[in-house]
């Protein structure tokens, strides 16, 4: 093994160590082979660690000084708002009364939690202009399906069941394609024009009878505002179609804008993005959906109502499109964003948005002369450069994003959204400071000149990692996705 | 406005607009309809300074009744097991929780590690080849696994016991309604899946069978008999596994599971009122190509260390869009996390004992309820829930225990309209004797 290779934890192990404190078993013993059915009594146990507690908390230790997070550092994942993760969240979600109550209590045991979930969805319901929110989809890809499936059923319930194609524009996010499929449409694509909207002309000659939908991020993922919104809701409104929004850019347009005043039917929300959630090295996330009145039947069910002074779940809904996650949503996370809507207050909301255009802005006017920028009106919350002239130095997009390692950074989106050549999608939030942005400008332009004068160093960068680059093409060909204690450690 | 998480100053915003050269933010809005801009303020609560907000959160939370005040005897597929103190410590770590995806290797290492690391255990546990790095939930992994069958198999049709967890069934009739799936439930038979019925309802067209393991009534099924019925018509078995059963009872994949699925909460996740939680996903080499969701690989850098990519993306919603399987993006990757640390703690020895007290300890409230004069139904074999016959409403019956300090079990009635007047109690390791005592004793009291 070389030496510098990271332990797994299956390496530590030792046969005999624990790592375990289990209460002492105060009932009979029993023959555990006379308690199962013939053959399911387990004859090998599971290869499972082998260790003490500070063995443990040593290894993960390691593990997370070899991990770069928002507390690390500036991150500026263009499309995944990676603010400040407020601590008092976390601390919230860990009070025993929401943090130890079971799914399926009686509702009189669980008033409280189901008080906030009433109240957060208020607050997202005036927030994003819409009638009412479901809480249960799991993450904005989960919320996609769920709308989508609403807006299927709302179709068939209309006798309009020929309505199979959702229109997606060319800058959308894989998931909207994906979740269109999942649930049982077809896919169209319209194109982008020359300043980087939605081509109304190429959406025209898109709908028809058999639109069920259009799924629609505003600002897009270049960072701009769809300035003809009103006009495309009335093409997709008019040909008897539905308009769905992609939350996922809200960090834009909060407090400014607000998708049901825009003409969207059906929205979802990414909460661990634009309301702390917080990411999680993934997740879990929480994908709310917000409809019009229209579409509310359809909503998944149970429905959570307020009857007087008490809250309920409501299951006797016919024309819902069933259940779409077990039990209410990641409550533990849209417990998170709800303290964090609490701390912000609606002028807190606004300064939010305020702030995400300005840094973006910001960093935009500063990189521009250095980098193509195919798109130079104000953008929003996050805006898209083009490294086609270092490309033509040899020097390509994922160099640079290697390069911005070596000074601490975690790099921006790069190769989406797909309509723009060697794609640097840069989201900076509001919670950075200007002393951050400066920071990370002036090390963007020390890249560009380095293209220039000096590639290799970026070609070969990242120079300061506890890692290189590592042989993706390897991993792909021959795919090592577990250990296994027989095989022959990797480069002896 | 002034607030904690917003550090630009009016200084540094002047200096700000004067390099975009304007004067004004609301410049930057200008690109909005005014028809459409909003211009008034949200009706919204106002903000609430930190000790407020967690006096007045506090409060709310203090109106539910949780389960560190209560003995809960209540299961249902969401259970209060050992949460080792140390789950916390590791998954507070912000280094991984202010972390997103690892899209960039060389600063995600320990991410990438670790989801391996939790990859290998779900395999150990299951006896499958392949895991991903975790799922939404059980219900959601369960749904996804029959559409994958289906899709697999270009069969449109997949039966589903009636054992499984009701809200998982509903989740999978959800999805399957999505691509034009249909399901059908086999019944159950005293508590297991009735082979008959199976027999009588698989066909040419079924492409799986889906069922729990042990199931939704406490049940341990005979799923090698039920694969071998499957298997013998070209279907699929797919087995929902609660992974800590696994620490006694023979892997799925010893027993002809094609996908084994199921959540990781039993290990080291709070309930917190049903999510998030952690589904698992794990198959066979011959079906990795069609599995959902994010796969981490090893290989190695330029100078031979090992290191952890993510692979296998040209399955996902990323790169293949309209054509992918699945659009899961986001997962439940903390809790797969929390999850690993509560298998690692556990270990090889203690995920085998957590097993056998679960068991124990249920033996012994069988036996405590049938002294007092209760039916127990279905004589099979229990893992940590049984069925216990009322002759009270179970609603009437828990709000009393609640006054005595328990939250009591699921009431059947809600969801098999036959089992009206019967709940079903769990009973973990941290249940203790006197506590299962004082529950038979109320409840005995309560019949009388």
């Amino acid at each position: 093994m070389h030496k510098d290779n990271q332990p797994l934890i299956f390496e530590i192990t030792k046969a005999g160590r624990i790592g375990y404190s289990l209460p002492e078993l105060d009932v009979p013993e029993i023959d555990l082979s006379s308690h199962l059915p013939e053959g399911l009594l387990r004859e090998e146990s599971p290869e499972l660690p082998e260790v003490s507690e500070l063995d443990i908390m040593r290894h993960y230790t390691a593990l997370s000084n070899r991990n770069h997070g928002v507390d690390t550092g500036f991150y500026p994942l263009g499309s995944c708002t990676m603010k400040y993760n407020p601590k008092i969240n976390e601390a919230v979600a860990r009070f025993p009364g929401f943090a130890h109550i079971h799914p399926l209590q009686d509702e009189s045991t669980v008033q409280g939690a189901m008080e906030m979930m009433y109240d957060l969805q208020v607050h997202l319901e005036e927030i994003t202009g819409m009638d009412e929110v479901t809480l249960q989809p799991a993450a904005g890809a989960h919320g996609e399906w769920t709308a989508l499936m609403m807006i299927r059923a709302f179709h068939e319930a209309n006798g309009e069941s020929h309505r199979t194609k959702v229109l997606v524009p060319d800058s959308a996010h894989g998931t909207n394609p994906a979740s269109a499929t999942v649930a049982g449409f077809d896919t169209v694509t319209v194109k982008s024009n020359e300043f980087g909207l939605v081509d109304i002309d190429d959406l025209k000659s898109k709908v028809g009878p058999d639109t069920a939908a259009l799924m629609l991020t505003n600002p897009n993922t270049l960072g701009l505002f769809e300035e003809d919104i009103l006009q495309m809701a009335e093409i997709v409104h008019g040909v008897g179609g539905k308009l769905y929004y992609d939350g996922a850019n809200l960090n834009a347009v909060m407090a400014k804008a607000r998708p049901g005043d825009m003409g969207f039917d059906a929205v979802h929300l990414n909460l661990h993005k634009t309301f702390t959630g917080p990411h999680g090295g993934g997740g879990p996330g929480s994908g709310p959906v917000g409809v019009t009145k229209e579409l509310a039947p359809f909503l998944p069910k149970p429905i959570l109502v307020k009857e007087d002074d008490r809250y309920t779940f409501k299951y006797d809904v016919p024309q819902s499109i069933g259940r779409v996650k077990p039990f209410y949503g990641n409550f533990g996370i849209y417990l998170r964003a709800y303290t964090y809507i609490r701390s912000m207050g609606p002028d807190g909301l606004k300064a939010v948005t305020e702030n995400a255009v300005l840094n973006a802005n910001y960093m935009m006017r500063r990189l521009e002369p250095y980098f193509d920028l195919p798109y130079t009106q104000h953008c929003k919350h996050e805006f898209v450069l083009s490294g086609r002239r270092q490309k033509k130095l040899g020097v390509r997009t994922l160099d640079m994003a290697k390069r911005l390692l070596d000074f601490g950074f975690h790099p921006p989106t790069i190769y989406f959204p797909l309509n723009v050549e060697e794609a640097i999608m840069i989201e900076p939030t509001e919670t950075e400071s200007k002393e951050t942005l400066d920071s990370f400008i002036d090390t963007m332009i020390q890249i560009a000149k380095e293209a220039e004068e000096n590639p290799e160093i970026v070609q070969e960068a990242p120079h300061t990692t506890v890692i290189n680059r590592l042989d993706e093409t390897k991993a792909a060909r021959q795919p090592v996705l577990r250990y296994t204690k027989e095989k022959e450690p990797v480069n002896v | 406005m002034k607030h904690r998480y917003i550090p630009m100053t009016e200084t540094d915003r002047e200096e700000m607009l004067s390099a975009i050269g304007i004067a004004t933010v609301d410049e930057l809005f200008e690109d909005i309809p005014e028809k459409v801009r909003f211009k008034g303020e949200l009706n919204i609560k106002p903000a609430k300074a930190e000790s407020a907000l967690t006096k007045e959160l506090a409060q709310l939370a203090a109106k539910n009744a949780d389960a560190r005040t209560y003995a809960s005897f209540l299961g249902a597929g969401v259970y209060d097991h050992y949460k080792p103190i140390i789950v916390d410590h590791v998954i507070s770590r912000s280094e991984f929780y202010t972390a997103y995806t690892p899209y960039q290797p060389e600063i995600s290492q320990g991410e990438l590690q670790a989801i391996f690391e939790f990859q290998t255990m779900i395999c150990e546990l299951t006896g499958m080849d392949i895991a991903n790095s975790s799922m939404y939930d059980g219900g959601t992994s369960l749904a996804e696994a029959g559409t994958m069958a289906a899709g697999h198999t270009r069969r449109t049709k997949i039966l589903v016991s009636e054992t499984v967890h009701p809200e998982a069934r509903d989740v999978v009739a959800s999805y399957a309604a999505g691509q034009f799936i249909d399901v059908v439930t086999i019944p159950h038979k005293d508590g297991v899946t009735d082979m008959a019925e199976l027999e009588e309802l698989l066909d040419d067209n079924t492409a799986a069978v889906l069922v729990q393991y042990p199931n939704f009534f406490g049940q341990v099924e005979d799923i090698q008999k039920i694969g071998d019925i499957t298997h013998a018509k070209g279907g699929l078995l797919v087995v929902s596994a609660n992974p800590l059963a696994l620490g006694v009872l023979t892997p799925p994949g010893k027993l002809g599971a094609d996908i084994t699925v199921g959540d990781a909460q039993p290990f080291g996740i709070s309930e917190q009122f049903g999510g998030p939680h952690c589904g698992y996903f794990a198959t066979t080499k011959k079906l990795m190509r069609k599995m959902p969701g994010r796969l981490v690989g090893e290989t190695t850098d330029s100078e031979g260390r090992r290191g952890y990519v993510l692979t296998l993306q040209a399955r996902e919603q990323h790169i293949r869009r309209d054509k992918a399987t699945s659009n899961i993006c986001s997962n439940q990757a903390l809790n797969a996390l929390a999850a690993s640390v509560a298998m690692t703690a556990l270990g090889k020895a203690g995920t085998k004992e957590i097993a056998y007290q679960n068991i124990a300890k249920t033996a012994y409230a069988k036996s405590a309820f049938e002294k007092a004069g209760f039916e127990v139904k279905y004589g099979g074999y229990h893992f940590n829930e049984i069925v216990v016959a009322l002759k009270k409403p179970v609603k009437e019956v828990n709000a009393k225990l609640l006054e005595k300090g328990f939250i009591g079990g699921y009431d059947l009635g809600l969801t098999y309209p036959e089992l009206s007047n019967h709940v079903l109690i769990a009973v973990t390791e941290q249940r203790t004797k006197e506590e299962i005592d004082a529950l038979v004793q109320e409840m005995e009291a309560l019949h009388a």
